[in-house]
């Protein structure tokens, strides 16, 4: 018999805040479940209670009909439900078997049973149809694909029936997400309950056999995968109709001079890289991991500038050797580390939103006033007030404040690094609609996203990277097939 | 541009230590029932706090100054050697020993940003640099005299219509902290507390990280020379007339709420630290307790401070780890 997992009416506050109000969730042995949300609907809270890291205020879990409360994280790990987290906790410089038995080495005569530890990890590693994978190799030298094959194998060597994954494929490269989704079916096959949270969309079409929605920390639905689209989803997620998440194109006869030219330009990691980008055009890049695209917006930012070739702005070749001659040239770059490199998040939403201006600009034009508020308005930021501490609030408004810092220097170029990275579809649309409405205004915008549909949806032209250099060009609305032909090295014409 | 006056977070609990000393100072001390004694006390606290001001300039932009100690006392040394009690070199060298203090933080600063060494190296270096040169140069006895017009700055008062006799260290202070705030509210004194709170974001944003540093320890390094011309006034000169000053500012600034490793903390809750830590020790002499027992009462408070200042933040994290997604705390 399969196994079955019920959580009934799960509630659970913290301070007094309600995160979960009566939440049901059901998991069954043999097939992958996903839990859909906006940020801050309560997944991971919900997570953690069948983890048993939170113990819930009411509500039930049953196990195969039996009820279990779990005083701690052992006591779920004992009933067989095992959590992979979005970041590894694996020790990099020992050995798989290591890893996957670290804190309960098998012991024989008073000593680590080391070759009980290997057999056991290899046996494991055949059962998934991993046997690629050495139990003796340290951690550190596996691709991160196969770490996420050892931290599963870690969480199968406790028997676990429930295996939880948060955002799986965050960590890994595009075309190690397949060999993911390989795994994930293969577990099912072998009767585990997945459990799979992600804000992909076409992951979560891909994978899962049901879906559950929560929203606000309540739950919406439990539906069959197969009798939902991305666009009941997308309504059940926010609650509304979001309407289209793309804005309409420029109308081509209307684009402006070149604002933005690249003649052979390349550095140690982009290579003869030409390009032109016209006020009131977003040109997109598409590319895998490593192929270049951001190294391109790096250095047209000036952060790792080009070495050789030109670099035209409005027409007059130009160098740019650092983010400041960049900015004072009218260059603006929205990071794809929004924490790490975007924001100072201890500091109030005033002082990040004015501090490129201040950084920036030339003292007397740097303290001109302002209209804050208006700036504010214009990109929408919820938040209590201007003196918030940006760490406080929603990703989705932490992009905005970003946002507001470039448009309070008026930009003539935008380069924006995977600007939706991480932040809930509601968001997503206004940072869509908000970019479009600068290109109006006549910026030439550089956008570079890892999510084919966004780019394809928002980019009057789409330029595919591979291997540092440009492998093409496609026009607006381009398939998906098309860029992935260019992006993985074949050329147009053996797709066609 | 609209005026609101607002309490910085973590500014609200060193105002509540300030007032319960300044009460308690009130209560133990009679001379503490006119406004005489407390000018006398802002009088005393007046190098302490100046010196706050400085070092919280650096460690709100993620460094730390252990040199100040020492450059005081350098600064106080150089001064009566030079002077030798003869009333017209005063300005001259008032002005050779603002310069000094300039010179160190230069040195300071360009060692951190341009050689990459930690500042807490650089300044603790600096520090045992200044001492030795100091010894070498006295023989561990300062020789020569301050004269009336330099020590007039740390000792002396001026008439000011309506509060009557001010001390000249008490305006200097508050000019000096009026700079200060200003400073603070404009567009470099807030892209200072962003560098100790991200400074690849500053960069990022077209900032230039390493000047804003570099000023950061010229003005602590100024700062410290004035205060050396207020001890040497007020204390006259000693080759120990500075000598553990860098950790009781330290103290003072981690006292008024302000985070070590920066990003965080007003320059007014620094100054209310210091001067704090200077009616405390008043109080506990007023109570009768040793003398000695002052470090180990600064002690407990740098450990109290910084504690109280992480669990803050440990309470909130953990909280925002629970409700947002963030990795979980336990398992496997």
């Amino acid at each position: 018999m399969r196994t079955t997992i019920t959580l009934a009416g799960i509630s659970k506050s913290f301070l007094g805040v309600p995160v979960l109000r009566g939440v049901d969730l059901e998991l069954r042995g043999g097939e992958v479940h996903a839990l859909m949300g906006e940020n801050g609907a309560g997944k991971s809270t919900l997570l953690k209670v069948l983890a048993g890291v939170h113990r819930p205020d009411a509500g039930s879990i049953e196990i195969d009909g039996v009820e279990h409360s779990f005083a701690g994280p052992a006591d779920a790990q004992r009933a067989g439900i095992a959590i992979i987290h979005q970041e590894f906790t694996l020790l990099p410089h020992r050995s798989v078997a290591e890893n996957v038995y670290l804190g309960r080495e098998p012991v024989r005569r008073l000593r680590v049973d080391r070759r009980r530890m290997v057999e056991e990890t290899a046996r494991l590693l055949d059962w998934l149809g991993e046997d690629g994978v050495d139990p003796t190799a340290p951690v550190s030298a596996l691709p991160v694909a196969q770490r996420q094959v050892v931290e599963i194998v870690k969480a199968l060597s406790t028997d676990a029936r429930v295996l939880a994954m948060d955002e799986p494929t965050a960590a890994l490269a595009d075309h190690e997400v397949e060999l993911l989704y390989d795994l994930v079916r293969r577990l099912r096959q072998r009767g585990i309950a997945i459990l799979y949270v992600s804000h992909r969309m076409r992951e979560v079409f891909d994978l899962s056999d049901r879906i559950t929605v929560l929203k606000d920390g309540a739950f919406v639905t439990c539906a069959p995968t197969a009798e939902l689209t991305s666009a009941d989803l997308v309504r059940h997620m926010v609650g509304r109709e979001l309407g289209t998440l793309y804005p309409e194109r420029a109308d081509p006869a209307g684009l402006g001079a070149v604002r933005l030219a690249l003649r052979g330009a390349g550095n140690a990691r982009v290579r003869e890289v030409d390009l032109e980008v016209r006020a009131g055009e977003i040109v997109g890049v598409a590319g895998l991991q490593g192929s270049g695209r951001s190294a391109l917006a790096r250095a047209v930012f000036g952060v790792e500038p080009f070495t050789s070739g030109t670099l035209e702005l409005d027409g007059v070749a130009t160098r740019i050797t650092s983010p400041r001659g960049a900015v004072r040239q009218g260059v603006a770059f929205v990071t794809e580390d929004r924490k790490g490199e975007g924001l100072a998040l201890r500091q109030s939403v005033r002082d990040n939103a004015l501090l490129v201006r201040r950084s920036a600009l030339p003292p007397r034009r740097g303290r001109a006033a302002v209209d804050l508020a208006a700036l504010l308005e214009s990109v929408n930021v919820v938040a209590r007030d201007e003196h918030q501490e940006v760490r406080f609030l929603s990703g989705g408004n932490q992009q905005k404040v970003v946002l507001a810092k470039w448009l309070a220097v008026d930009p003539a170029v935008l380069v924006a690094d995977e600007p939706t990275r991480g932040i809930d579809v509601g968001a997503k649309k206004a940072v869509h609609h908000l970019l479009r409405e600068l290109a109006d205004r006549g910026v030439a915008v550089l956008m570079i996203s890892s999510e084919l549909p966004e780019l394809i949806g928002m980019s009057d032209r789409i330029l595919v990277m591979h291997d540092g250099r440009l492998a093409g060009e496609l026009p607006a609305g381009a398939s998906e097939t098309a860029v992935m032909a260019l992006a993985t090295g074949h050329g147009v014409g053996e797709v066609a | 541009m609209s005026f609101r006056p607002r309490l910085a977070e973590g500014t609200a609990p060193v105002l509540v230590v300030l007032v319960v000393l300044l009460v308690g100072l009130a209560i133990a001390g009679p001379a503490y029932s006119s406004p005489e004694g407390y000018l006398a006390l802002l009088k005393r606290a007046a190098p302490l706090m100046i010196l706050a001001i400085g070092q919280y300039f650096v460690i709100v932009s993620g460094g730390f100054d252990l040199s100040v100690g020492a450059l005081v006392t350098a600064g106080v040394v150089i001064a009566a050697r030079l002077i030798d009690g003869e009333d017209s070199a005063t300005a001259w060298v008032i002005l050779l020993v603002l310069a000094f203090g300039l010179l160190v933080g230069l040195v300071n600063g360009l060692v951190t940003t341009v050689l990459l060494v930690p500042s807490f190296i650089v300044t603790l270096g600096m520090l045992l640099v200044l001492d030795g040169a100091v010894f070498l140069w006295t023989g561990g006895a300062p020789r020569g005299a301050l004269s009336p017009g330099f020590r007039e700055f740390g000792r002396g008062a001026v008439d000011v219509p309506l509060l009557g006799e001010v001390p000249w260290s008490v305006l200097i202070l508050l000019a000096i902290l009026a700079a200060a705030v200003l400073f603070m509210r404009g567009g470099t004194g807030r892209a200072l507390v962003a560098v100790g709170d991200n400074e690849q974001a500053v960069r990022l944003s077209g900032g230039r990280v390493n000047r804003l540093r570099l000023l950061a320890f010229v003005l602590s390094g100024l700062l410290a020379a004035v205060a050396a011309i207020l001890l040497g006034g007020f204390a006259g000169v000693s080759a120990q007339v500075g000598a553990g000053l860098e950790f009781r500012a330290i103290t003072a600034v981690v006292l008024g709420g302000v985070l070590l490793g920066g990003g965080r903390g007003s320059v007014v809750a620094a100054t209310a630290g210091a001067l704090s830590l200077e009616a405390l020790f008043t109080l506990l002499n007023l109570l009768g307790v040793a003398g000695a027992l002052e470090s180990a009462v600064q002690g407990v408070i740098i450990i109290g401070a910084v504690a109280y200042a992480s669990l803050g933040v440990g309470l909130r994290h953990r909280f925002t780890r629970t409700t947002t997604k963030q990795p979980a705390t336990a398992s496997g």
